[in-house]
């Protein structure tokens, strides 16, 4: 589904991705961890090209997307992305940000939209805000809306980048349990998050990243319970010893 | 005392007689300056669209080229958006340094020599001045905008322009409001000047009406009062404006 060849990326003269190849197949939940700094969002922005790799190839569901020939738009409709930030609409309700894009890009009717949309409501459980304003919203509800707008368009694969990480602590359960929804339903997922519990239910496979590669990666309980490399092991360490 | 109220009596005969060679006496008020006023409302209106349109346009050029051009591909794209954002900021440099009379005056008698109409210039002249402003309002208003709110529209696969278009420029428009709001009140002032390039506006009616009957003051102060209150009033309709959309944010 995701296929990662030689990839790197530069910021100017700073390498911050030297080298990932990596193969994620359909419906695989893989969860990226490792320190700040070490690339982990860089290289999911890669994966929707919102940063532009600089050499090496992303093959996305059998089509190459790094060739320059490929349709951005097109491509960024099948992969939804949730961000720390969330990044709702402000000026649109909360049906309003969801029922966008599929009316802008799929030519769905309003009524459509706000069926699909409701729908999607009802999957993240929150019917009784299609009317509110994501200023009146929770982060933790915000973030369910995100997600909610990111599946509105029938992805194939859904990227996170930290969905958590601006929660409040009461407020991270309603969020991990609906992507472990989405992960029950077979949906391919790539989400940074240091949310070891989360990453250890429902990850097939678990990447550690530290200085622009993928250091070491398996299943949850290889790489948390038998980290092979010394600074997995420190990194582990360091996160259990912040809890 | 008697005397204080006979002399009184006395002004405000004068004051009457006045009053009528300037207004009333062939319809002086009514033709000058009513006539006027219509004028400067036409080309502040129209100067003010063509000022936002083309403002907008140079605006998108200026921002697109600052945030998106280093992720384009070289090519003839990029080198042609390159090419626009360096003529919109000799537009925006050029238009900013030279005093509005002096660009109506070569608008007028240099560039446009074949249109013989002062308020079609004007508005040319008034809207390409208040486009250079309104370009740097817009521009400023859109990097006010958070870079999250087009990854986010990005990410669902809107192209460039229809993420400004539906998620930017909305918000960046009610952050500029106020400002455009005050751009608009300028332009509205500024326009007495129009009577250089044979536009009878407000300014040149009365400036007409002091010619005629060899008395500045009331023609003046009756300019002065019909800006004064214009601009008093767009001030208030605009606050109560700004205040209705402020309102709707806390929703
Ligand atoms: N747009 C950019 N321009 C220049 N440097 C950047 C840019 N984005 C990221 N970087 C740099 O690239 C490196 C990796 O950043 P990245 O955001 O991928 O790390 P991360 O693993 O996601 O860290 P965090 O856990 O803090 O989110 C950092 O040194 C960062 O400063
Ligand atoms: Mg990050």
């Amino acid at each position: 589904m995701i296929n990662v060849k030689e990839l790197h990326k530069y910021f100017g003269k700073l390498e911050v991705l030297k080298g990932i190849s990596e193969h994620i197949h359909p419906g695989e939940q893989v969860v990226i961890i490792g320190a700040s700094g070490s690339g982990k969002s860089t290289f999911l922005r890669c994966l929707n090209l919102l940063e532009m790799p600089t050499s090496g190839q992303i093959i996305i569901d059998g089509e190459e997307i790094t060739n320059g020939r490929h349709d951005v738009n097109q491509l960024r409709q099948k992969m939804g992305m949730v961000f720390q930030q969330f990044n709702l609409f402000p000026h649109y309700d909360t049906l309003g940000n969801i029922t966008l894009a599929p009316i802008k890009l799929l030519h769905m009717s309003r009524a459509e939209a706000d069926e699909l949309g409701m729908h999607l409501l009802e999957k993240v459980g929150l019917t009784d805000k299609a009317h509110v304003y994501p200023a009146q919203l929770s982060g933790g509800q915000k973030q369910r809306v995100a997600i909610a707008r990111a599946l509105a368009m029938n992805p194939k694969i859904m990227l996170f980048d930290e969905p958590t990480s601006a929660l409040d602590p009461e407020m991270v359960g309603e969020v991990l349990k609906v992507m472990a929804d989405l992960a029950a339903e077979g949906m391919t997922m790539v989400i940074v998050s240091h949310e070891m519990g989360f990453a250890r239910e429902v990850a097939s496979r678990v990447f550690f990243m530290d200085g622009g590669i993928i250091l070491e990666q398996g299943t949850p309980d290889a790489v948390f319970n038998h980290p092979q490399e010394l600074r997995t092991q420190e990194f582990l360490a360091r996160v259990r010893e912040s809890k | 005392m008697n005397s204080l109220w006979s002399s009184l009596q006395l002004w405000w005969a004068g004051f009457q007689d006045k009053f009528y060679v300037c207004f009333i006496e062939d319809d002086r008020f009514v033709r000058y300056m009513l006539s006027g006023l219509g004028v400067t409302f036409q080309v502040t209106f129209f100067a003010l669209i063509l000022g936002l349109a083309l403002g907008v346009v140079v605006a998108m050029i200026r921002v697109t080229h600052d945030t998106a051009s280093a992720n384009m591909r070289p090519g003839p794209g990029r080198f042609l958006l390159a090419l626009l954002n360096t003529i919109c900021k000799i537009f925006v440099t050029v238009i900013r340094g030279i005093p509005v009379v002096v660009q109506l005056m070569i608008w007028y008698f240099v560039i446009l020599i074949s249109i013989r109409n002062g308020i079609v210039v004007g508005i040319i002249g008034f809207g390409i001045n208040s486009a250079a402003y309104v370009a740097e309002i817009v521009r400023a208003g859109i990097m006010s905008v958070d870079h999250g709110q087009m990854e986010a529209g990005r990410s669902l696969g809107l192209n460039y322009i229809q993420t400004m278009r539906y998620i930017i420029l909305p918000q960046a428009f009610k952050n500029i409001l106020p400002t455009i709001c005050n751009e608009f009140i300028a332009l509205l002032k500024e326009t007495a000047v129009i009577g250089y390039i044979a536009s009878t506006d407000l300014t040149k009616g009365a400036y007409i009406i002091v010619g005629r009957v060899y008395e500045a003051f009331l023609p003046l102060i009756a300019a002065a009062l019909i800006y004064l209150l214009i601009v008093m009033l767009l001030s208030w309709l605009f606050g109560k404006l700004e205040r209705r959309l402020r309102a709707s944010d806390q929703r």
